[in-house]
């Protein structure tokens, strides 16, 4: 609270003494001294309306009083205020008595009703679809949010709130204030497909623009979604500035770039999940019960939307699962490689769904098992054993109707049928579920073609980065001090992403400690007595490490920044540049030894 | 090379030996990109013809367009230049030169009677190593359908 | 100049050529009169009337030395090549054509037939109803009249005898006549096949223009530079200019009057074929980080061949446009 000089007035609040600050209301005096008003269109980030008057309190001034709404009457000296008198109680209950006549229906009203006794009405009773009329959505959207998107039409009792001339608002941006705001809930945002998502990667629920990033991030500390605030967006808000005490919200702040000198460089850039979407038979985003793999890490996690309970998307509890292997992996179609993950937390998620529903039926439907790695093996042994069904044979599709004929359709038709082919008893098989996991494969980040040409590295035909040779150099690229790790080179899991993220660190750090760098010493050389320093050389070089010697009248090429591509040998017209064991001479030998024959 | 078959075998005692035509290409490709798709197909074990020779190069901007003339005057029957995509040359901007000097060489040769197929420009990265076998293959096609360039011949009467 | 003790014999030939560098011998202006001290004159065509069997009566390397102009084109040249090599001690390759192959090579780019369809036949001044065309035997009277042989490829000298030195330029400059005069009467010569006369760099070593280090956008044609700026190089104004890749000597002559050196000194010291080293220089200048802009800047060149190539065909890897089908009519 900031002091300031200005007089402060004072005055008397149900017979406590206090002091208030010039332009206070009485709604905020009584506010500090834990004194309740009842409201109903008072919300502290908007101006007060005075619209409901249940608020109302007897205010005395030189021994005269009357009734004020506490929201909106700023304070004066001397005054004496009763917020709960017998006229003050009398006076809320008539326009309680009165709200009933129209809005019995609405929650809020009847509590407070029934707080202050009155269950009926005398008057006729024109019962309304729910809103009050507060103006609370109209205020904070023309006030918080600048939108402007809702008003008020017609007057009297045809009174309503609308967007403008009834249509869909262009200025309205979604962000669900006025939802927020509506003490009746009569304003809800509801659908739910057409939401704002604002944590793209798993949408398994909408979050606020101010958000911690993801359970357990490291530092937990909220950060806001400049795409999402509305601050950012349209520059009114800034609740959450006015509301954190700290002072620690800066909408200032901005990305900022620094650079860093160094001598070499790791690339751990990682990777992206295969997006199921693009498989549409197996029915991912056309089937609410059909989520991917990290779906259900997200869902089954105790920080997750559910608090971890594993349910469907109507809220009720699985009752069989099928996992399928292989989504986007190991098939012509998407990606020939194996991504080497999936099978491992394949069977996690079965024993984690073991664990939440000791009673359900788990299907795993794969190609092989491949299992290879320390524990690997006996974990797959210990999934067997809890009673998990696995199914030898890829699971093709997933509809809601069964489609074989040998299926007995089930007697809910909430059922998810997973068609596959059963190579063990070599038929094919329709498994009614409740929901199906899909184990996606992993591919290559989405910038990886962008960072290979940042850094002049090679990517291999399945898009992750290459190293410089598959058995003695894996973390090695082409380019000198580019190193790479985990599954920025392709998939692999946790412990081997660890091992070659310590080979590069190590192999980054022997670099360090030599000090210096050995140069293949193949840079090219000019020839003094046959240069004429025509600058051709200079244009072409993209190291800058030729020079023009003024004295002699000849380039001078700079053996430490020379690359050695031998740009410039090729580019001297007057053939006064050779490159070390790239001669011309060297080449045209190999050249006749080639022709020879 | 070449396979004989058994008709052809027999076809020898009664005709004069007919030796098939293998086109020589000679293959400048650069280290980082070509030439190491070159070396991964080979592990990969892809097969293609074996009718390209590679000299290796560390950038395809070494490639002296002389070369690629003395290669032709003295029997080559097809170059192919193979680096970097453009926008990912190891050394920055080798490639463009390349690029340039090959599409004025190109013009030069089409002065001089050398088919296009002849020499032939590729841009193929380390990681594209079917791209690699079938250029190779493709190219191959191409020049034996073209026939030998011989381009000795020209040299006659001296 | 020292006197010789006995004065030397000097023979000037011209095969296929213009008859300019007969004309650049005089150039040397009144320095001739210093050769004549110095020199007999055994054989110059074009200066008086010399007869083959007057040469082919002398006795062997009785020349001492022989300035041989022009190209070979034709079984005349050749013959007389030969004689004319044993006839001399020192040959000296004289001038673009008879050292590179020169204007006259460009014919390469043609064949024959096409040459003489075109000379005999198609050029608009020509009625030749009968389609007579040069034949190399024809009797008339019961004689026997003989014109020399054709030839499918222009050649340079080098590639018919042996030769000693090299004088290029087309052609050469008096500076570069008079210093290979002084080193052939002073005797202070390179070993054989040398170029003797012109400098060992490139003519950017004598172009008083500046090169600033800019990247070339497009290039221009010769009707587009009227003005060049008289200060900066004329290759970073878009103009093509051989320089860079051609023997210096001639004291850019072309390049101080504004306009680009086209190449006539042939290569540099390290280098074979001039119009390769060319093409790879031009295509290293452009500024242009576009593949398709590339493409339509090198295809605004007209005629690289010809302009890269312009004096030396005959001193190429390739030498002159293939003869698809040609085979036969050579032999």
């Amino acid at each position: 609270m900031e002091e300031t000089n200005e007089k402060l007035v004072k005055l008397t609040i149900d017979g406590i003494e206090t002091e208030a600050r010039k332009g206070e209301t009485i709604l905020q005096v009584a506010e500090r001294l834990h004194i309740d008003i009842p409201t109903l269109c008072h919300y502290r980030f908007v101006k007060p309306y005075g619209a409901c008057r249940i608020c109302s309190v007897e205010v005395t001034i030189r021994g005269k009083s009357r009734f004020v709404p506490a929201c909106s009457y700023q304070v004066r000296d001397g005054i004496e205020v009763q917020t709960r008198s017998e006229e003050v109680i009398q006076h809320r209950k008539m326009l309680l008595e009165l709200m009933m006549a129209r809005h019995s229906q609405v929650e809020v009203v009847r509590k407070l009703a029934h707080e202050y006794g009155v269950d009926t009405t005398r008057f006729e009773e024109m019962p309304s679809e729910g809103c009050i009329l507060c103006g609370l959505c109209v205020r904070v959207c023309s006030e918080v949010v600048g939108a402007n998107a809702l008003t008020f039409v017609k007057r009297g009792t045809d009174r309503y709130v609308s967007t403008p001339f009834e249509g869909k608002a262009d200025t309205c941006i979604a962000c669900g204030a006025c939802a927020y705001v509506c003490p009746t809930n009569y304003i809800k945002v509801e659908d739910i497909r057409d939401r704002k998502y604002v944590f793209s990667e798993l949408s398994l629920g909408p979050t606020t623009p101010i958000h911690i990033p993801f359970a357990a991030a490291i530092p937990g500390i909220p950060v806001i979604d400049s795409h999402a605030c509305i601050h950012m967006q349209t520059g009114e808000c800034g609740i959450c500035s006015k509301v954190c005490e700290p002072d620690a919200i800066n909408y200032e702040m901005q990305d900022t770039f620094e650079e860093v000198d160094v001598g070499s460089i790791i690339l751990a850039t990682g990777y992206k999940t295969f997006d199921p979407a693009r498989a549409e038979q197996y029915g991912y985003g056309r089937f609410d019960n059909v989520i991917t793999s990290l779906e259900f890490e997200h869902l089954s996690h105790a920080s997750g939307p559910t608090g971890g309970a594993f349910v469907k998307a109507d809220g009720s509890e699985p009752k069989s699962v099928a996992i399928l292997h292989c989504i986007g992996s190991r098939d012509k179609n998407y990606n020939e490689y194996c991504s080497r993950v999936c099978c491992m937390y394949s069977l996690k998620i079965a024993h984690l769904i073991r664990e939440k529903v000791p009673d359900a039926d788990i299907y795993e439907l794969y190609i092989d098992m491949r299992c290879p790695g320390s524990g690997y093996e006996e974990f797959y042994n210990r999934l067997l054993e809890e009673g998990v069904h696995f199914i030898r044979g890829k699971g093709v599709e997933v509809s809601q109707m069964p489609t074989l004929a040998t299926t007995t359709p089930a007697a809910s038709n909430s059922k998810l049928y997973v068609k596959c082919e059963d190579t063990l008893l070599g038929m094919p098989r329709e498994l009614p579920v409740d929901m199906v996991i899909l184990s996606v494969g992993l591919e290559p980040a989405e910038d990886a073609e962008e960072v290979a040409r940042i850094f002049k590295i090679n990517a291999k035909g399945d898009g992750f980065f290459m190293e410089r040779h598959p058995k003695l150099a894996p973390v090695d690229t082409l380019s000198d001090g580019i190193f790479i790790a985990g599954c920025a080179q392709g998939p692999k899991d946790i412990p081997d992403s660890v091992a070659q993220g310590a080979a590069a660190a190590a192999a980054a750090v022997s670099l360090i400690d030599a000090g210096e760098v050995a140069l293949e010493p193949i840079t090219s050389v000019v020839d003094e007595d046959v240069c004429t320093g025509c600058k051709t050389c200079l244009v072409v070089c993209p190291y800058g490490a030729i020079t023009r010697d003024e004295e002699k009248g000849v380039a001078v090429i700079n053996d430490a920044l020379c690359k050695a591509c031998g740009c410039c040998v090729a580019a001297c017209p007057s053939g006064a540049i050779s490159q070390r064991g790239f001669d011309d001479t060297q080449i045209e030998a190999e050249l006749a030894a080639l022709l020879m024959s | 090379m070449a396979d004989t078959t058994t008709t052809e075998k027999s076809a020898e005692h009664t005709a004069e030996k007919v030796v098939p035509f293998e086109p020589k290409i000679i293959g400048f490709l650069c280290w980082w990109c070509t030439y190491a798709a070159s070396d991964m197909a080979g592990t990969s074990r892809l097969k293609y013809p074996p009718n390209v020779s590679i000299i290796r190069v560390m950038c395809s901007s070494r490639v002296d367009p002389s070369f690629i003339m003395r290669a032709f005057a003295e029997g080559a029957d097809g170059v192919l230049i193979g680096g970097c995509h453009l926008g990912e040359c190891h050394y920055v901007s080798g490639n463009y030169k390349t690029a340039a000097r090959i599409a004025l060489l190109k013009k030069t040769f089409s002065q001089l009677g050398v088919e296009d197929d002849r020499l032939r420009l590729e841009w193929i990265s380390a990681g594209e190593i079917r791209k690699f076998a079938e250029v190779i293959t493709d190219m191959t096609e191409k020049v034996r359908k073209l026939g030998p360039l011989n381009w000795r011949e020209n040299f006659e009467p001296k | 100049m020292e006197q010789p003790k006995e004065k030397l014999k000097l023979g000037v030939y011209w095969a296929a050529s213009c008859g300019g560098c007969d004309i650049s011998m005089l150039e040397i202006g009144e320095k001739i009169l210093t050769v004549d001290s110095l020199a007999d004159i055994v054989l110059w065509p074009c200066i008086a009337d010399f007869k083959y069997k007057d040469v082919r009566a002398y006795p062997d390397k009785y020349i001492d030395v022989m300035f041989f102009n022009g190209a070979i084109r034709n079984s005349e040249a050749e013959e007389i090549a030969h004689l004319l090599r044993a006839k001399s001690k020192i040959l000296i390759a004289y001038g673009s054509c008879s050292y590179e192959g020169g204007i006259p090579a460009l014919a390469n780019f043609y064949s024959k037939q096409e040459i003489f369809d075109r000379a005999y036949h198609e050029s608009q001044s020509t009625v030749n109803a009968d389609r007579i065309e040069p034949k190399t035997k024809h009797t008339e009277n019961g004689y026997e009249l003989y014109l020399p042989e054709f030839w499918e490829t222009v050649r340079m000298l080098s590639d018919i005898v042996d030769v000693d030195y090299f004088i290029p330029g087309c052609p050469p400059a008096e500076k570069t006549t008079w210093s290979a005069i002084e080193a052939l009467v002073s005797g202070n010569l390179p070993p054989t096949g040398s170029i003797i006369g012109a400098g060992n760099k490139s003519v950017c070593d004598e172009c008083p223009r500046e090169r600033k280090e800019t990247k070339i956008k497009r290039f221009k044609r010769p009707h587009e530079y009227v003005a060049p700026d008289p200060d900066q190089c004329l290759l970073e104004q878009g103009i093509i200019c051989l320089g860079p890749a051609t023997r210096s000597g001639c004291e850019a002559r072309c390049i101080d009057s504004g306009m680009p050196c086209r190449g006539c000194y042939g290569p540099c010291a390290d280098v074979y074929d001039q119009g390769a080293k060319m093409i790879s220089a031009i295509g290293s200048v452009l500024e242009s980080e576009d593949g398709e802009e590339i493409q339509r800047v090198i295809d605004e060149i007209m005629d690289p061949a010809g302009l890269f190539y312009r004096f030396s065909m005959s001193h190429s890897y390739l030498l002159r446009r293939r003869l698809v089908g040609a085979k036969e009519e050579m032999k």
